[in-house]
């Protein structure tokens, strides 16, 4: 076949930009997983309700591609909401452990974060970093529906920058 | 071709599964699809409320509140305020008792409505959750005006309230308390009739008001049988003697009754709403008179309000300091899920759901 | 020393805060007790009644202060230096925290005592008055460990009241429903079964009872059953960690009649021990559970008595007041 590149015609130049994309095979899986996270449903105590705010109509996740799984075995992102006691950390690594690759953390509320305010309680696991490796951190207690919007945002956003780049934003 | 060997099968419904209302385990041997036990483990969101309140202030305590049963928490604000102010002798003014009481029934409203939706999701029905949760991002957002938090509001001091009704927020009530006789109306005709869920609701998970008693329960659970005790009307609190409002009561104890109790529980709150928005006095203080630090006499004190899931009540036991020497928290869950086991014996798998949904537990309160 | 200045404009009530808003308002005081109060509290010596505002402590409107405390001639001779200065605030906050635990000990002591001679006067006019409830909140509230009802003992304080003892108050309207209980207890449980017995006023006059631990088992089936009392429905179980005992703590309703009861069982610290009532009220079951988790009392009697809050394997009880936790970094 013979192609011949000056007799291209301005609308076929448009027509090509418009439609036909460069970039490397990261770059679209990145943007492909970020698009759709499925997190599981790992509502653990308020901040789970206002992971169900979020879910529902008026702050509406599904608009991002979000849809909540009830399977680890088939979730990308684990929101863990609410505060994680001494007796539930190794049933919530177990599950992260049961989420197939690639996988990632939201530690959602300040519970989850490191202690909220149970930090001085006898029973709660000060921060849910020590057990499973966090990508985002959402303060707030709870962290409003729009708060944890932001925070899925941040992790998309750190999903397609990793996928370009190759790095890791943090180390380790 | 003989008889199938069968073999018990013993399943758990572990912490993290949708329909078990947040961190709660059941393990249960099954024959077959039907129950033969069922043990139910909790302890997962146990937070050690109680120690920590032996190390703060009373006021420092409210937050926590909040969090215990996180779906209705101004009744659990209330529960500890009250509590402290009886013990002082404390009053407080009128306008800020009205508030306390708008609020609380509108909490009560938005706390119905969180356990429409996610009961009838629990069934199966998905679009009722959205429905409720629509209205209840409402009442929220009143919420949000009037004190600054969706959730956890931390508005109740010992003495009054902390935060007074801005300009016009009792209007926007006036609109919602208006609309809402409406929208409940539609919540009836969308699923009170189907055939579906009646079939799955009515006759399931039933016990008598004798075995209530002695399990104490409380809330919808007690008056689905027809034992007609509500603590607003039988132990008044607050200004609940100057409203008029019928106690819905059940006759047949089962997961019907209750879901019929709960619906029209939420009618007789818009009513008190409506009387009590009528009554609002249009200026006042919205704090009483009350010492710089919270130091109730030396003794002890046992009060108890009714929340949307029944009797929560608080015992202080204080030796005359600015915290408390013992604080305990009834918490109406807790005690509630007592009959679980007792009432899934022979039910089938599918049942478990209903029964547990139609108890209405919030895990916070179950492990404080 | 602690007050702050209230930044609220209504009207304080008790000592307390009139003492700080008093100083706020200079000059404006509404009776002379409260001059009297503030007074001492400030200065230090009770000679002093006539002063309104005290002495140069409060940083902010220091010069009113200072110019009324050169007149107050406080005790500290560095606060009335430099309350002399007027203009400046600074230099009133080093004279406050000099002040000696003795000075502190002691102005703390004669407020006390002004106080308690206030009240007592107020007390001895409202005495003498018709009403004799007026007075009636001055005492406080019977604690539960009382050993006799609350009202007798009132009674003949009262009435030998001239200067501090509060005025006599009347009977509490449970107390008949309290000597009943009393009495079927002492006539069909046994003769020991109530260790005491009294009215807690704050808590709606609530009766309470205190129930020997080897007779409670007996008590509560006939609180159960016995048609006068009736109490069907058990609303909550508390344990409690007192230092050299623990302490359960039922609240029984019945609710035919309404009536509330208190019941409170005593074992010591040691391998404490409560008849367990689940046989009588199925609804004690997990909240004695939940006592042996956090408290350690052990509930003999109980059909299941294990963990309920921690995890099986947890090391020791919670909820005592000398617990320590094993793993306090995680």
């Amino acid at each position: 076949m013979e192609f011949d590149l000056a007799s291209v015609s301005p609308e076929d130049i448009r027509e090509l930009e418009r439609n036909v994309f460069i970039g490397s095979l990261e770059t679209l899986k990145g943007w492909v997983r970020s698009n759709s996270l499925w997190p599981l449903t790992f509502g653990l105590a308020c901040c789970a309700i206002e992971m169900m705010a979020a879910g529902a109509p008026h702050y509406d996740l599904d608009r991002f591609g979000v849809m909540f799984r009830t399977s680890p075995r088939q979730a990308d992102v684990m929101i863990v909401s609410g505060t994680v006691t001494k007796k539930m950390g190794p049933l919530l690594r177990r599950l992260y452990d049961q989420m197939p690759e690639p996988k990632w953390v939201i530690a959602m509320g300040s519970c989850a974060t490191a202690g909220g305010p149970y930090v001085k309680s006898y029973s709660v696991i000060k921060g849910v970093d020590q057990i499973v490796p966090v990508d985002v951190y959402i303060p707030g207690c709870p962290p409003n529906p729009a708060a944890l919007i932001y925070g899925i945002n941040k992790l998309q956003e750190k999903i397609r920058y990793e996928a370009r780049t190759g790095k890791r934003v943090t180390s380790g | 071709m003989g008889v199938i060997r069968t073999e018990e099968l013993l399943l758990n419904v572990g912490p993290q599964h949708p329909s078990t209302h947040g961190v709660f385990r059941i393990i249960v041997k099954l024959d077959g699809e039907i129950i033969t036990e069922a043990t139910p483990v909790m302890g997962y969101l146990h937070r050690g409320t109680e120690k920590l309140a032996e190390s703060l202030n009373y006021t420092q305590i409210i937050p926590y509140t909040d969090r215990m049963d996180y779906v209705s928490a101004m009744t659990n604000n209330y529960v500890l305020v009250h509590a402290v102010e009886k013990m002082m002798g404390l009053t407080v003014p009128e306008r800020a008792e009205f508030l306390r009481l708008i609020v609380m029934e509108l909490q009560r409203i938005a706390s119905h409505l969180v356990w429409w939706g996610t009961y009838l999701l629990d069934i199966g029905a998905l679009s009722p959750f959205l429905y409720a949760f629509n209205d209840r991002e409402r009442i929220l957002q009143l919420f949000n005006e009037l004190c600054g938090a969706r959730l956890t509001y931390n508005y109740m001091r010992v003495g009054g309230v902390k935060w007074d009704a801005p300009e016009g927020w009792i209007d926007k009530v006036k609109d919602f308390v208006k609309s809402m006789y409406g929208k409940l109306d539609d919540y009836h005709a969308l699923v009170s009739g189907n055939e579906i869920f009646l079939s799955r609701i009515k006759g399931v998970g039933a016990y008598d008001a004798e075995t209530a008693i002695a399990y104490g329960l409380s809330g919808a659970n007690l008056r689905s049988t027809g034992v007609k005790w509500d603590l607003r009307k039988n132990e008044p609190y607050s200004l609940y003697d100057r409203f008029e409002f019928d106690v819905p009561v059940g006759r047949n104890g089962d997961c019907y009754d209750r879901y019929v109790v709960r619906m029209e529980e939420i009618r007789q709150s818009l009513r008190i709403l409506e009387q009590a928005l009528e009554q609002f006095p249009p200026e006042g203080e919205t704090m009483g008179k009350v010492p710089r630090v919270i130091r109730p006499p030396a003794g002890e004190i046992y009060v108890r309000i009714e929340s949307p899931r029944g009797e929560i009540g608080c015992y202080i036991v204080s030796t005359g300091k600015a915290e408390p020497y013992r604080l305990k928290f009834r918490r109406p869950s807790f005690v509630n899920l007592q009959i679980l086991p007792k009432l899934l014996v022979g039910e089938s798998m599918t049942n478990l759901v209903t029964i547990l949904g139609g108890i209405d537990i919030v895990l916070g309160e179950v492990d404080c | 020393m602690s007050e702050e200045e209230r930044k609220r404009p209504g009207e304080p009530e008790d000592d307390v805060s009139a003492a700080s808003a008093g100083e706020q308002r200079t000059g404006t005081l509404e009776d002379g007790v409260s001059a009297a109060n503030i007074g001492e509290r400030r200065s230090g010596a009770p000679e002093d009644g006539g002063s309104a505002v005290s002495a140069g402590e409060k940083r902010t409107e220091a010069p009113e202060a200072g110019a009324a405390a050169t007149g107050a001639g406080t005790p500290r001779p560095k606060a009335a230096e430099t309350a002399a200065d007027g203009a400046r605030t600074e230099p009133a906050a080093p004279a406050r925290r000099k002040e000696t635990e003795e000075e502190k000990a002691a102005r703390r002591k004669a407020a006390l005592e002004a106080r308690e001679a206030a009240k007592a006067a107020k007390a001895a006019a409202a005495a003498q008055d018709a009403a004799a409830q007026a007075g009636s909140p001055g005492a406080a509230q019977a604690g539960p460990q009382a050993a006799s009802p609350g009202a007798a003992s009132a009674g003949p304080a009262g009435a030998a009241a001239e200067t501090n003892e509060p005025p006599p108050k009347p009977p509490s309207p449970n107390q008949p429903r309290l000597d009943r209980a009393v009495q079927l207890l002492r006539e069909l449980v046994a003769d020991d079964a109530v260790e005491s017995a009294s009215i807690n006023e704050a808590n709606d006059h609530l009766p309470t009872i205190v129930v020997r631990k080897e007779r409670w088992l007996q008590a509560a089936r006939l609180f159960r059953s016995h048609e006068e009392l009736n109490a069907n429905y058990l609303r909550n179980v508390t344990g409690v960690d007192y230092e050299t005992h623990m302490e359960v703590v039922y609240h029984l309703l019945s609710l035919d009649s309404g009536h509330n009861y208190a019941i409170k069982v005593r074992t010591d610290r040691d391998r404490p021990s409560v008849p367990s009532v689940t046989p009588v009220w199925e609804t004690a079951n997990w909240n004695e559970r939940e006592i042996y988790d956090l408290l350690g009392i052990d509930f003999p009697g109980h059909p299941d008595l294990r963990r309920i809050m921690m995890p099986d394997d947890w090391e020791g009880h919670p909820l005592r007041k000398d617990y320590v936790p094993l793993d306090p970094e995680v």
